[in-house]
């Protein structure tokens, strides 16, 4: 894999899979190599952070305590200073969170074309509510901003996948599509 | 597959090839006149030259603010510091999703514009930024930015040319405020996104406090073409302000949503009509933002203008980023601008006190009018609100969250009123 992988585009990887291991150790073999190559691009260790914290949520699920001081300590910073950046973003978990993270675009573009609906139906569905992780682990379902994708309402995007055109009659064949 | 929008009234330069599948790899790209700008400017030009062809051709910066790029170029100090070129590849203004769709289509036409762009400026490495949400086109771009270093287009002397060119793919992760470009800079720094005060601006201390030259996708993708045919050719479209073609990214209540690049002179009517289809069957058009939720809405009966940044100026919005959001008459206004508004109140970062608060009480009014709460003089008070947020914080976020409050305010306040006195809603079911 890693050989692959070029030094420029080692930190940008899509980094939300449905497999996560939260006890997986952070940074070896491959990732240890990935790693290398993220630093290699950056005058500095600070700015490698949003990368790694990339890669540390694409093998953990989720940013832990434990993976936060980790990634800290790695690139010389402290864990608060980690912390604070890390909670400024919303693709960072700071809690865990359901295998398939299902965002919902509720923006103005998708929101004009129906956008409640499929929250709805998704939060019916789901059997949970915004935020939560559905009893059988499965999903966590989440309302975001403007995807980029406005012209093809509603947007759905489920880990590192994205769904055009949902409409509210379309959720349980995407929700089955999932397993 | 042909790309679903193509229309002949567009004037497809930097959209011709979005939906041929073949275009997406190097050769494709090659096979359709790819990397010859940059052959002729590392091969022909000075890094000056470059400059000065862009300067002459008038391309405007396409992410909202429309400085000239070539102008933006020219402040860059000619000393020995390292000097970086960051793409903003941020794409987040709601209604806003051109610059997806020229990465996803043709990212090469974006590589080779960094390129020519870091030669003119002489940087030394390019990150893009992209923001995070953005997976399958990261996929895309990736794929790119590989094949571009083993043809020795990126890299240690580019084409034999002595010019060296590091790129990197930089992720964001969920910001809008990284799209700012001090709080992108930030954010490439390991920072939160928060944006900084200018001066300094990113020219005199930028990027780890080097000189750096910020630009969006679409004003880079621009330079290819600017450099191959010259700054005459670029200005036989648009308007002596507003020269070449722009994509428009239209969405909201449209028969044919969806990008569409045209000539900065084409009338908005009939972008909106004519390519877009107009609203669908049976129901009329209220409203239209032209250019993202951060500019003026225009009532209906408003946009017989061109699409220039002065026509649509004059017309009383701004052309911005170009993401068209049409509304027909089953809007509830007060809705629309609240989901708006909430937008901004979730994505302000917080440094300013007027823009934190701000945006909270816009929002918390605004939901009160829209439950039937809401009071009379609820009105004035969003617009006094709306008044201190305006011109007073670091960063335009603020002024932003308070234009379309104002704006729907002015056009359709008996929208406002129809909730406040009758509670009821003037939206056509
Ligand atoms: C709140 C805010 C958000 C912005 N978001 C973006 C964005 O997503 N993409 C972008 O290219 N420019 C964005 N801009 C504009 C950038 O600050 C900057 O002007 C632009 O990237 C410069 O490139 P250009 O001159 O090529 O347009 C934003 C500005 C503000 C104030
Ligand atoms: S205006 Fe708002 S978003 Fe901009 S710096 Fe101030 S608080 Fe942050
Ligand atoms: S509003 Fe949903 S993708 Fe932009």
């Amino acid at each position: 894999m890693s050989d692959a992988l070029h030094p420029a585009v080692a930190g940008a990887q899509p980094s939300q899979r449905a497999e996560k291991n939260p006890e997986a150790p952070l940074f070896e073999g491959d990732y240890r190599d990935r790693f290398e190559r993220v630093l290699s691009r950056y005058p500095n260790k600070q700015a490698a952070l949003l990368p790694v914290l990339n890669m540390a949520q694409e093998i953990r699920g989720w940013l832990s305590p434990q993976t936060i001081a980790r990634v800290a300590e790695l690139l010389e910073l402290t864990p608060a200073y980690v912390r604070s950046v890390a909670s400024f973003y919303t693709m960072f978990s700071t809690r865990p969170v359901g295998k398939h993270v299902i965002q919902v675009c509720t923006g103005i573009g998708c929101d004009l074309c129906g956008a409640q609906a499929v929250v709805d139906k998704l939060l019916e569905a789901t059997g949970t509510r915004i935020g939560e992780v559905s009893k059988d682990g499965k999903y966590t379902v989440v309302e975001v901003e403007c995807l980029g994708a406005c012209g093809f309402p509603t947007v759905v995007q489920v880990n590192d996948r994205v769904f055009e055109n949902v409409k509210a009659e379309d959720v349980e064949g995407l929700l089955a599509e999932l397993d | 597959m042909a790309y679903p929008y193509a229309d002949p009234r567009e004037t497809r330069l930097l959209s011709k090839h979005f939906g041929e599948k073949d275009a997406i790899g190097i050769d494709g790209w090659i096979e359709r006149g790819g990397y010859r700008a940059l052959k002729k400017a590392l091969g022909s030009m000075s890094p000056d030259e470059v400059t000065g062809v862009v300067k002459e051709s008038g391309l405007r910066g396409r992410g909202g603010a429309g400085f000239p790029a070539g102008l933006k170029w020219s402040f860059m100090p000619k000393d020995d510091r390292p000097r970086y070129l960051v793409c903003n590849a941020d794409e987040s203004e709601p209604g806003t999703f051109k610059d997806r769709e020229i990465m996803r289509w043709t990212p090469h036409q974006l590589l080779e514009g960094c390129i020519i762009a870091g030669y003119a400026i002489q940087a030394e490495h390019c990150y893009v930024y992209i923001r995070g949400e953005f997976v399958d086109i990261v996929r895309i771009l990736n794929g790119a930015v590989g094949e571009a270093y083993e043809r020795g287009y990126l890299g240690r002397d580019i084409l034999g040319s002595g010019f060296d060119l590091e790129l990197t793919v930089h992720l964001g992760a969920g910001a809008y405020i990284a799209g700012e470009e001090t709080g992108l800079l930030n954010s490439l720094e390991g920072r939160r996104a928060e944006p900084r005060i200018k001066p300094p601006f990113p020219a005199q201390r930028g990027a780890f406090n080097m000189p750096t030259t910020v630009n969006n996708v679409e004003t880079l993708a621009s330079v290819a073409h600017i450099v191959m045919n010259g700054a005459d050719w670029y200005r036989q479209w648009g308007t002596e302000k507003s020269p070449g073609t722009k994509l428009f990214s239209c969405c909201g209540h449209l028969q044919r949503p969806g990008n569409y690049e045209v000539s900065l002179d084409f009338n908005l009517r009939d972008l909106v009509y004519e390519l877009c289809g107009g609203p669908p069957e049976g129901r009329a058009l209220l409203a239209v933002i032209p250019g993202g939720s951060s500019v003026p809405i225009m009532k209906a009966d408003e946009i017989d203008c061109d699409v220039s940044y002065e026509g649509i100026e004059a017309a009383g919005s701004m052309l911005g980023s170009g993401g068209l959001i049409a509304m027909d008459e089953s809007t509830c206004m007060v809705r629309a601008v609240r989901k708006m508004v909430e937008f901004y109140a979730h994505e302000s970062c917080g440094q300013c006190t007027n823009c934190r608060e701000g945006t909270a009480w816009l929002a918390k009014i605004l939901q009160r009018i829209e439950r039937g709460a809401g009071r009379e003089e609820d009105i004035p008070l969003l617009l006094d609100i709306s008044a201190n947020m305006a011109g007073r914080t670091i960063c335009p976020l603020s002024d932003s969250a308070a234009v379309p409050v104002v704006s729907s305010i002015q056009k359709f306040e008996h929208e406002y009123l129809a909730h406040i006195r009758d509670g009821t809603c003037t939206a056509v079911r």
